[in-house]
């Protein structure tokens, strides 16, 4: 465990990580301009679903069925344990829980690929379907967890003046329609039609420089991430330690999940990590417009500056050594 | 040269409203707008684009009774969740029916 530890510190892409809280601390003027930021994100999604999509047109339907069924079941449920734990422990209001919980139903595309990338330096890689199970992830949790936000804030309050809510359609169409989800299916679709050997010409550059696109994205996330640390006191130290004890809780559960429908230890340590990580591309602006009353101090910052440094930091390992260990026998 | 004087309508709010905000200018029966990005703080600090902090400064010209209803439907609907200001001001054109 300390080895893999180590070995995760010492990669470039949590270094690259790391010189960016780094960076954002000592207040250099390092920041990755917003064009090159909004670029490297459609890379990054593209490949990724290209690549899933090539993986897919070789995978047996059997072989995929059991994993989207256990993965849709954890986007439902991690929205829900999230907000109960918050309402119940954490006092928190019934917009803000929820704003939180979207966030935590969501996933991280960024995890996942590091997740992904540490399976394989591990020499267990994931299956090659994963990128589908990561856009089955990316949306129910959302809508699950904005729908019993939408419903218990009407419900408080129902005399006041309030502003119309919006129509859920335009919800559903915002975030159905979002750029990480029409790169991820797309590019799923693309690569699935292509196969292999249409594959073949585009791999140089979609694979070849994916680890490299990859830090400079690392480190664009962690100036991002640092400029959120001196919120963390606002936020309290109950969320902080819902930060990071909800991904463990979440992580097990779909590792054991990933175990129980026959996945490898890879691909139930990736999955861990999906379920485990939070959203702050996709649920942030659908959070901000659907429940505008939730504070966004609250779900960025445990989003962004707690549960996205520690599973790449330590979530990752963990969950890959809980999945080695359900592998060997327990 | 003759000119006419009109509303010119001034919004900046978080770039997440953009669309919302524009259709909002449309229906209430602005001919035109231009919106373009801009960079700010202000008392409400945090905001939710996909790159944190992002402000979009939105400008309509219209007549005195389009912008009010606009004003009124502003603040009612968007003051009290997100950050954003409005304000008007006087403006004289060329070709005062090009814009009601």
């Amino acid at each position: 465990m300390f080895n893999t530890l180590q070995q995760n510190f010492c990669s470039p892409l949590t270094l690259a990580f790391g010189l960016g809280i780094v960076a954002k601390l000592i207040r250099s003027d390092l920041a990755l301009p917003r064009d090159a930021y909004s670029t490297l994100s459609i890379y990054l999604l593209l490949a990724l679903g290209l690549k899933g999509g090539v993986e897919l047109s070789h995978a047996a339907l059997s072989e995929v069925w059991a994993p989207a069924l256990a993965t849709l079941a954890l986007g439902v449920i991690t929205p829900l344990t999230s907000y109960a734990v918050l309402r119940k422990f954490g006092r928190f209001d019934a917009a803000d829980a929820a704003g939180i919980a979207a966030h935590y139903g969501s996933v991280s595309a960024v995890t996942f690929i590091a997740a992904q990338q540490f399976a394989l330096s591990q020499g267990m890689p994931a299956e090659g379907y994963m990128s589908t199970l990561l856009t089955l992830l990316e949306s129910p949790g959302i809508h699950i967890a904005l729908l019993i936000g939408a419903l218990q804030s009407s419900r408080d309050r129902l005399a006041v003046d309030a502003p119309a809510p919006r129509p859920t359609a335009e919800v559903v169409h915002e975030i159905l329609a979002s750029r990480s989800m029409v790169l991820l299916v797309g590019g799923l679709v693309i690569g699935y039609l292509t196969g292999p050997t249409g594959y073949e010409p585009v791999k140089p550059f979609f694979e070849g420089l994916f680890k490299g696109v990859l830090t400079i994205f690392l480190l664009e996330m962690g100036v991002m991430a640092a400029a959120r640390l001196g919120d963390l006191r606002a936020v309290g130290v109950f969320l902080i330690g819902f930060g990071i004890l909800m991904p463990i809780f979440h992580g097990a559960l779909a590792v054991m999940l990933g175990h129980a429908v026959g996945m490898s230890v890879g691909g139930s340590a990736v999955l861990g990590a999906m379920a485990a990580s939070a959203s702050y591309i996709a649920a942030p602006p659908a959070v901000r417009m659907t429940l505008p009353q939730a504070n966004p101090t609250y779900y960025l910052t445990a989003s962004l500056a707690i549960t996205f440094p520690f599973n790449l930091l330590a979530g990752i390992p963990l969950y890959f050594a809980f999945a080695r260990w359900l592998g060997s026998g327990g | 040269m003759h000119t006419t004087v009109l509303s010119l309508l001034t919004i900046i709010a978080e770039a997440v409203l953009k669309e919302r905000l524009i259709a909002e200018l449309m229906q209430a029966g602005a001919t035109g707008y231009t919106v373009w990005d801009v960079e700010g703080d202000g008392s409400r600090r945090l905001r939710s684009g996909d790159a944190p902090g992002e402000n979009i400064r939105l400008e309509t010209i219209t007549s005195f009774e389009v912008a009010d209803k606009l004003l009124e439907k502003l603040a009612h609907n968007y003051f009290p969740h997100y950050a954003m200001i409005a304000y008007t001001s006087d403006v004289h054109v060329v070709r005062g029916d090009k814009y009601v």
